[in-house]
């Protein structure tokens, strides 16, 4: 797998200037590669785990030093959840790539690619902690140059500069705690930090568990770690913002799930604040997100956000798993677990498929601005019916897969009511409030959304002469949006593979009372039950019966086409409404959240009755203003401070030296 | 299979009765207002007539706009399926009351969506609107349900009303009447009702549910106002058997049907009443001053939850 990945890269890289060839050995190498991690990951959760170390390890007789590699059912998950969407994402790409033909290097991108996609299951199989820092760093910068690939536009530079800035802050807390548990465990293997948590002090212990909130919440997006997500993934290429938004973050929920339940362990009620902590946390960054997509004119900005979003909804569910495994309820752990995973493998597929859906928007009229789109789903058939069917999952309508993930965390916060501590419970409740507020929020973004880019009329040219998009990148997108309805209708079929994943970290197999049939229901036996396949089924039959209804009752009648009534002044895109005017009405219930800053101005000229009108309005960035930009002012303000022994004379800084010298002998004498 | 048949009667008497209580809503007000009405059954005579007559769609519209009127008529069928009338049993397997919210919300995404899809400005502002009421009201409605799922111990529907029922006057916590002031509230809103919307308006303004009704006409426009009957006769029922569920039969004999069926028709007749009455009574609010009553709603259903835990 790996030898292909690096063929695939190189050579891709020894094509540059012949860019057919170099498309297609690039992206089906990347296919190809995908396709072997989905055998694999497959074949380890129906077999058992792999191992496997390189020779090059050496042993200083207490730590060894070395790569190895090792699948257990948790990275085979999140193998196939990589590999199945970056099958589609490679095919897509046959045609996508093709823009860039001339103006960038197309051999770079190629390598990049199969790079990215090679780190980031290199992540995921790392068996220690050397391979996983090497994996998580390439895995940064390879993401950093494709976020900056489009290097001659200087705010896709700045953004790809925010990311590599806060990526590696999130890697330096990410290192400190792996270190810390590492010397406890006396071993850089992973195998060999199993529950080492438990011979941890407390507080090391809880360092750590801080420690690794806040490296791998970076890279997840959680608020207020949140600020590069916005701009890196709009700015990256759109197949690769559908590898980012898709897995890459989802990478950090691994970590977490590894270190948190597999090397720390969750112990007892005092590691309930954990859980705690997770949901507030979570409900927030859920929360906040959605409130920015919602308002957002840059549609890939909104894609952005709602990955922010879920990434919230994924640790409100995360959050409820250790809150239950700190107070020893093992089923109701494992349903919250399964349910983080499930949407976990489910916001990889439908957000790459929207994505992708906004890289076909994007290649087809060259426009990031949802104000300028509008009739696309006319131009654009094929496009419009895939993206919504990512629209429906996302929005989570039954039976598509948003909703059977959405379903089970609403459960599994439902079930808290079992736990018995009055705090704990309100706690909960606020959260479940909040994920119902995200969901009612999240469809009124993607009502605005679809509603402004596909339905109506056209509001500029670029949106009026749009053209659908190449076949390759229809496929990648179709495979996506009938992955959406099939792992909806076949999640009790998951359920069981994921349960199998969940059950080491939970303490226990719940599937077998999960699922009956093709029913879902709770592990606390008559709380609840669902299904998929018999509400589509009902579905189904539900309409041909209003069909016939409707057409045969009172005679068969003809459609007829006219005009939008127009109270008779004649329709143009002057007078359709916009996503700015669409989000205005919440705008107005959150304004103490956006403090959003108006400006109208009115020019009069000669003739009193031709005024020129001008209204601007602006959403500052909170988070940038009230917490970033004083750290970035006090940062800048001891540089200069320390700046001031910077005499550029070489004299003076060995005289440094010196001194130091000095002072460390007498120190450590 | 019982449950099933008990679930298909049921749905049918929803779809089939579902007219007849907003008959019998516009009655009541016109008698208030001291006019003489349409009768009873005006709104059967106008589905009728509306059936009979071809539909004009917008040359601007795209498949959203056909698929609509469907959509939102079968998510309601299957929501009637969910829900238990007269005796406490319901198609459970199906799914429970998160999938009854959804199926409504699906509904109206379908709706709000196809309001945007012939471009005029009625249909984009009805479109906003709604979203924003929605986004208030959806949680409200979810936790208003859950409170009283926490105290039946199950999210099903027939369930929670089954476990009331045999619970009898013990269950009665103020979390009931909390939930229930909920999501009375919700029910309006989601509705279209006064005070949230005038149901009779078309006052380019202020319309909300009728601006996004604008651009159907013919049988596509008898759908859509079939499933927003439908959609009103749901929330009743579901405010009835989640809540006071009282009166409904536990088991499958003539006696306890014969009385849950009379106590489902006279709770539907007081619900009306009130709609009515309240209707006849208050002004439709300014769209901006609605956020401070649905937010109202929400923070009553959270007080539910919250009591359910403290007392």
């Amino acid at each position: 797998m790996v030898i292909l990945a690096l063929c695939g890269g190189l050579s891709a890289v020894g094509l540059n200037n012949r860019h057919k060839e170099c498309i297609y050995v690039a992206f089906g190498s990347a296919a190809a590669f995908s396709a072997c991690g989905i055998v694999v990951a497959v074949e380890v959760l129906s077999a058992g785990p792999l191992a496997l170390s390189l020779p090059l390890s050496s042993d200083n007789g207490q730590i060894s030093f070395g790569y190895s590699i090792m699948v257990d059912q948790l990275s085979a998950f999140f193998l196939l959840v990589i590999c199945t969407l970056a099958l589609p994402v490679s095919i897509y790409s046959f045609g996508y790539v093709k823009e860039y033909e001339g103006k960038y290097g197309l051999g770079r991108f190629g390598l990049l690619y199969n790079l990215f996609l090679l780190s980031m299951v290199l992540v995921v199989t790392a068996g220690n902690v050397v391979a996983f820092l090497i994996a998580w760093e390439l895995m940064s910068l390879c993401s950093y140059f494709l976020v900056t690939f489009e290097n001659r536009d200087t705010e896709k530079a700045s953004a790809g500069m925010l990311y590599l800035v806060m990526t590696h802050l999130g890697s330096a807390l990410i290192m400190s705690a792996l270190l810390l548990i590492a010397f406890q465990a006396n071993s850089f293997e992973f195998s060999a930090m199993k529950d080492v948590g438990q011979f941890m002090g407390v507080d090391v212990r809880n360092l750590a568990f801080i420690l690794l909130l806040l490296g791998f919440g970076t890279k997840a997006g959680i608020v207020p770690l949140h600020i590069w997500l916005p701009k890196a993934h709009p700015a990256a290429p759109s197949n690769i913002s559908a590898l980012m938004s898709g897995v890459m973050i989802k990478t950090a929920i691994y970590m977490l799930i590894r270190t948190y339940f597999d090397f720390l362990g969750i112990n007892g009620p005092e590691d309930a604040w954990l859980g705690l902590l997770f949901l507030l946390i979570a409900s927030v960054t859920a929360l906040v997100g959605v409130l920015y997509a919602l308002v957002e004119k840059d549609y890939k900005r909104i894609l952005a956000f709602s990955s922010i979003e879920n990434i919230g909804i994924v640790l409100i569910a995360f959050g409820s798993a250790l809150l239950f495994k700190a107070y020893g309820l093992n089923d109701l752990a494992a349903l919250a677990l399964i349910a983080t995973l499930l949407h976990v493998f489910f916001h990889s597929l439908f957000k790459g498929l929207l994505f992708l859906g906004a890289g076909a928007i994007l290649h087809a009229t060259g426009t990031r601005n949802l104000e300028r789109l509008g009739g696309l789903s006319r131009r654009m058939k094929v496009t419009s019916v895939l993206f919504f069917i990512g629209v429906l999952s996302v929005v989570a309508v039954p039976p598509f897969n948003g909703f059977v993930s959405e379903w089970l965390i609403f459960q599994s916060l439902l079930l808290s009511f079992t736990l018995n501590d009055v705090l704990v419970n309100l706690l909960v409740a606020t959260a479940l409030g909040m994920l119902a507020l995200t969901g009612a929020l999240a469809a009124t973004c993607f009502v605005r959304f679809y509603g402004m880019a596909f339905l109506a009329r056209p509001r500029s040219r670029e949106a009026a002469v749009a053209k659908e998009v190449p076949r390759s990148m229809l496929l990648g997108m179709a495979v996506l949006a009938v992955l959406c309805l099939l792992t909806g209708l076949l999640s009790t079929n998951i359920i069981q593979v994921v349960d199998s994943v969940t059950t080491p970290f939970a303490g226990t197999s719940i599937a077998g009372r999960l699922t009956n049939g093709i029913v879902l229901e709770t592990p606390v036996s008559s709380f609840s039950s669902m299904s998929p396949v018999l509400i589509s089924l009902a579905l189904l039959i539900a309409l041909p019966l209003a069909y016939l209804f409707a057409t045969r009752y009172g005679g068969v009648r003809a459609v007829r086409i006219g005009d939008t009534w127009d109270c008779g002044t004649p329709l143009n895109e002057r007078n359709e409404y916009t996503p700015t005017g669409f989000a205005q009405p919440l705008k107005r219930v959150f304004r103490g959240f956006y403090r959003e800053r108006t400006r109208t101005a009115v020019e009069r000229g000669a003739d009193p009755y031709l005024r020129r009108l001008t209204y601007e309005t602006s959403i500052p960035e909170l988070i940038d203003d009230f917490l970033y930009r004083p750290i970035v002012k006090i940062a800048v303000g001891l540089a200069r401070k320390v700046g001031v022994i910077q005499t550029g004379s070489i004299q003076a800084y060995l005289a440094y030296i010196f001194v130091t010298l000095v002072l460390l002998l007498i120190i450590f004498r | 299979m019982n449950d099933l048949l008990l679930a298909l009667i049921q749905a049918a008497l929803i779809l089939g009765l579902a007219p007849l209580v907003t008959g019998i809503i516009r009655k009541v007000k016109a008698l208030l207002q001291s006019r003489r009405g349409p009768p009873v059954l005006q709104p059967y005579y106008d589905l009728r007539k509306l059936f009979r007559k071809s539909s004009v769609i917008s040359s601007d519209a795209s498949w959203i706009t056909s698929v609509t009127p469907f959509v939102c008529m079968i998510a309601m069928m299957v929501a009637a399926l969910l829900v238990p009338v007269f005796i406490t049993a319901s198609f459970g397997s199906l799914g429970d009351l998160i999938v009854v919210v959804y199926l409504f919300a699906t509904a109206r995404f379908f709706m709000a969506l196809a309001a945007l899809d012939a471009g005029s400005t009625f249909g984009g502002m009805g479109s906003s609107r709604e979203m924003m009421i929605s986004a208030i009201i959806e949680p409200a409605i979810l936790l208003s349900i859950f409170s009283a799922a926490l105290i039946a111990g199950t999210t099903d529907l027939a369930g929670i009303s089954q476990v009331l029922v045999l619970g009898g006057t013990d269950l009665l916590r103020p979390t009931l009447f909390l939930a229930f002031a909920a999501f009375f509230i919700a029910t309006l809103a989601e509705n279209a009702r006064i005070p949230f919307d005038n149901p009779a308006t078309h006052l380019e303004l202020t319309m909300i549910h009728e601006a996004m009704l604008l651009e159907y006409s013919g049988k596509q426009l008898a759908l859509m106002e079939m499933a927003s009957m439908t959609k009103l006769m749901l929330c009743i029922t579901i405010a009835w058997s989640a809540f006071f569920p009282f009166g409904m039969a536990t088991e499958l004999s003539p006696l306890p049907v014969a009385v849950g069926l009379i106590a489902f028709l006279v709770k539907l007749l007081l619900f009306a009443l009130a709609i009515a009455l309240i209707e006849s009574s208050m002004a439709k609010m300014r769209l901006f001053r609605l956020p401070n009553l649905l937010t109202g709603s929400f923070i009553l259903a959270f007080l539910a939850v919250m009591s359910f835990y403290i007392l």
